[in-house]
C-alpha cells in the first residue's frame, strides 16, 4: 500500500499551472486587437492620403455605407444566408464521404494500394477547375457549387482518415483480438476513436476549404450567394462590394471553423492539453 | 491451468520473401499457479513465445497446448500484458478495465463491479474516473493489470511490464505485482531482459538463445519470498543465479 502515496504526484492538478498561461492569454488578446485597430486605421486614412481613388480601393467608412446599402437593396441578408447553408451542406456532406471512404479503405490494404495513385492524382488536381463542367452537367443551379464544395472537402478528411487508420496502434488492435472482439468492434472501439484526432484535424482543414468551393461555384455560375455578388460587384467596378462580400465570406468560414474547434475540445478533451 | 509448448518452431516471411526463423524447436512446461520466465538477448523470440500462447498466431511446426488444449485463437484462458500499458486513452481507468469484459457477454453491471474490484486490488481506489495521462507510468502499468485480471485468465502473460519504468517504481511495482499473483494463483509467463527481475520473480527461469531462438537452459530458483521481490533482492544468493543466467547468455564473449 506505501508505493500508492509516493506514485499519487504522477496525477497533477492542472488548474496549479494555468494561471500563468491566462495572463499570457489575455496579452496576446490585447495585441491582437490592438493590430486590428491599428490596419483599420491605415485602411481609412492611408488610400485617400495616396490618392488611391475610391474604385479601386474604399475606405473603412465606404465599405460600411455599401454594407448598409446592399443590405436594403441587394438583399444581402438572403446571399449571405444562402452562402452559407451551401458552405455548411457541402461541409457536411463531403467530410462525411470522405470519412466514411477513409474508414473503408483503412480497412482493406488491397483497396488502399489499388485506389492510391489515382487518389492523389485526384488530390492534386485542382478541384476548383470542375466548377465550369459541373455548370455543363447540371445547369445554373445549386447543384455545381455544391458539388464543388463536396469536391474540395472530401479530400483533407480522406486523406486524414486514411493515414490515421494505417497508424493505429497494432499492439491495442492485437490487444483487442485477444479479447475476442469482432471485426466490428475493434472498429468501432479502437480504430475510429484512435484516428479521432486525425479526424478533427481533417475537418479543420476541410471547413476552411468549404467556404473556397462553395465561393468559386457561385463566382462561375448563378445569382446567389456571396460569391455572385463578388462577380457581380466586380462588373460594376464596385470594389467596396467586393470587399464587403469577402469580409462575410471569411465570417462564414471562421465562424464555421470556431465551432469546429469547439467540438474537438470537447470530443479531444482525454488529451493532455500541450498537445492541442 | 498449465501451458505447455511441444517443439514449437514459427517462422515468417519477411518482406523481402526470405524466411525468418524466430523460435526453434521450443520445449517448455509451466504448471499450474507457477511462476516462470522467460529471459534471452533481444530478438531471441521472446514475444513471439507471448504472441503463440495469447493465440494471435499459430505456430509453424509443433503445438501450444493450454491446460492439455491446443491454443487455435485468442481464448478467454490468456491474459497478456506489455511494457506499454495500451490503455485506451479516450477512456477513464475503470472503463478501461472493463475493456476485456464487453465482449465477452459480461452484464454492464458486473463489468463495472469487477473492474472496480480488480481497481482496489491494485491498489488504484480513488482513480476510477482519472483518465490514462493523468497518471504515472507506475499507476498505468497497474491500471493494466488490473484490465489483464479482470477477466479472470487462468494464464498471465507478461511482456517486460516493467521495463518501461525508473528503478524505484520498478521495484515497487514488482513487488505489488508478485503479491497481486501469489494472492491470485494465477499460472504466469514472464518475458523479460532484466535477470535480477527473473530472479526476484519467478520459481523457474528459461534461458533462451540468440535467434532462432532455443530454450538453452532451465534454473529453478530454490528462494522463499517469490510474493515479495524486495525481501528476496537482499539474499546473497540472487546474484549467484544472476551469475548462472548470465554464463548461459555467453554475455562474457560478447564484452569488448
Amino acid at each position: 500500500m506505501t508505493q500508492v502515496g509516493s506514485m499519487e504526484t504522477g496525477a497533477k492538478a492542472p488548474a496549479e499551472v494555468a494561471k500563468p498561461v491566462m495572463s499570457s492569454q489575455s496579452k496576446t488578446y490585447l495585441a491582437s486587437l490592438a493590430l486590428l485597430v491599428l490596419v483599420l486605421l491605415a485602411w481609412q486614412f492611408l488610400p485617400p492620403a495616396l490618392g488611391v481613388p475610391k474604385f479601386i480601393i474604399p475606405t473603412v467608412t465606404d465599405c460600411l455605407i455599401e454594407m448598409k446599402r446592399m443590405l436594403l437593396q441587394e438583399g444581402l441578408v438572403g446571399h449571405t444566408l444562402s452562402t452559407a447553408l451551401y458552405t455548411v451542406l457541402g461541409f457536411a456532406i463531403g467530410s462525411l464521404l470522405g470519412a466514411v471512404i477513409g474508414y473503408l479503405l483503412g480497412m482493406s490494404e488491397f483497396w488502399e494500394k489499388v485506389l492510391s495513385p489515382y487518389i492523389l492524382a485526384l488530390q492534386i488536381a485542382p478541384k476548383v477547375a470542375f466548377a465550369p463542367l459541373f455548370i455543363m452537367w447540371f445547369g445554373y443551379n445549386a447543384m455545381p457549387k455544391l458539388l464543388v464544395t463536396v469536391l474540395i472537402v472530401f479530400f483533407p478528411v480522406l486523406v486524414n482518415v486514411l493515414q490515421a487508420m494505417r497508424t493505429v496502434d497494432r499492439d491495442l488492435v492485437n490487444l483487442a483480438r485477444a479479447y475476442n472482439l469482432s471485426r466490428w468492434g475493434i472498429f468501432m472501439k479502437v480504430e475510429m476513436p484512435s484516428t479521432l484526432p486525425n479526424l478533427m484535424a481533417g475537418l479543420r482543414i476541410a471547413s476552411t476549404l468549404a467556404v473556397i468551393g462553395v465561393t468559386v461555384g457561385e463566382l462561375v455560375g448563378g445569382n446567389t450567394g456571396l460569391g455572385f455578388l463578388i462577380s457581380y460587384g466586380g462588373g460594376q467596378a464596385n470594389a467596396a462590394m467586393v470587399f464587403n462580400a469577402i469580409v462575410l465570406l471569411t465570417v462564414i468560414g471562421f465562424l464555421l471553423y470556431t465551432v469546429l474547434v469547439r467540438i474537438e475540445e470537447r470530443v479531444l478533451h482525454y488529451l493532455p492539453k500541450a498537445q492541442h | 491451468m498449465a501451458l505447455e509448448f511441444r517443439s514449437v518452431s514459427k517462422e515468417f516471411t519477411t518482406g523481402t520473401g526470405q524466411n525468418l526463423v524466430a523460435v526453434k524447436d521450443i520445449s517448455f512446461r509451466v504448471n499450474e499457479g507457477e511462476f516462470v520466465s522467460v529471459v534471452g538477448p533481444s530478438g531471441c523470440g521472446k514475444s513471439t513465445i507471448l504472441s503463440m500462447t495469447a493465440g494471435l498466431y499459430q505456430p509453424t511446426r509443433g503445438e501450444v497446448l493450454v491446460s492439455d488444449e491446443p491454443v487455435s485463437g485468442p481464448n478467454a484462458h490468456v491474459g497478456f500484458m506489455l511494457q506499454k500499458d495500451l490503455l485506451l486513452p479516450w477512456r477513464d481507468i475503470v472503463s478501461n478495465i472493463e475493456f476485456g469484459l464487453e465482449a465477452r457477454g459480461v452484464a454492464r453491471a458486473e463489468r463495472r463491479d469487477r473492474a472496480m474490484a480488480e481497481l482496489k486490488r491494485c491498489h488504484l481506489a480513488g482513480f476510477e474516473n482519472h483518465f490514462p495521462y493523468q497518471l504515472s507510468g507506475g499507476m498505468r502499468q497497474r491500471a493494466a493489470l488490473a484490465r489483464t485480471l479482470a477477466i479472470k485468465p487462468e494464464i498471465v502473460l507478461l511482456d517486460e511490464p516493467f521495463s518501461a519504468l525508473d528503478a524505484q517504481t520498478k521495484l515497487l511495482l514488482q513487488n505489488s505485482f508478485a503479491r497481486t499473483i501469489s494472492e491470485t494463483g494465477k499460472t504466469t509467463l514472464l518475458i523479460t531482459h532484466d535477470l535480477a527481475e527473473a530472479v526476484l520473480m519467478s520459481d523457474r527461469i528459461l534461458v533462451l538463445s540468440e535467434r532462432p531462438g532455443t530454450v538453452v537452459a532451465e534454473i529453478k530458483v530454490d528462494l522463499p519470498h517469490r510474493d515479495e521481490p524486495l525481501q528476496r533482492r537482499v539474499m546473497p544468493e540472487v546474484s549467484d543465479y544472476a551469475g548462472q543466467i548470465f554464463k548461459h547468455l555467453k554475455l562474457e564473449e560478447k564484452a569488448i
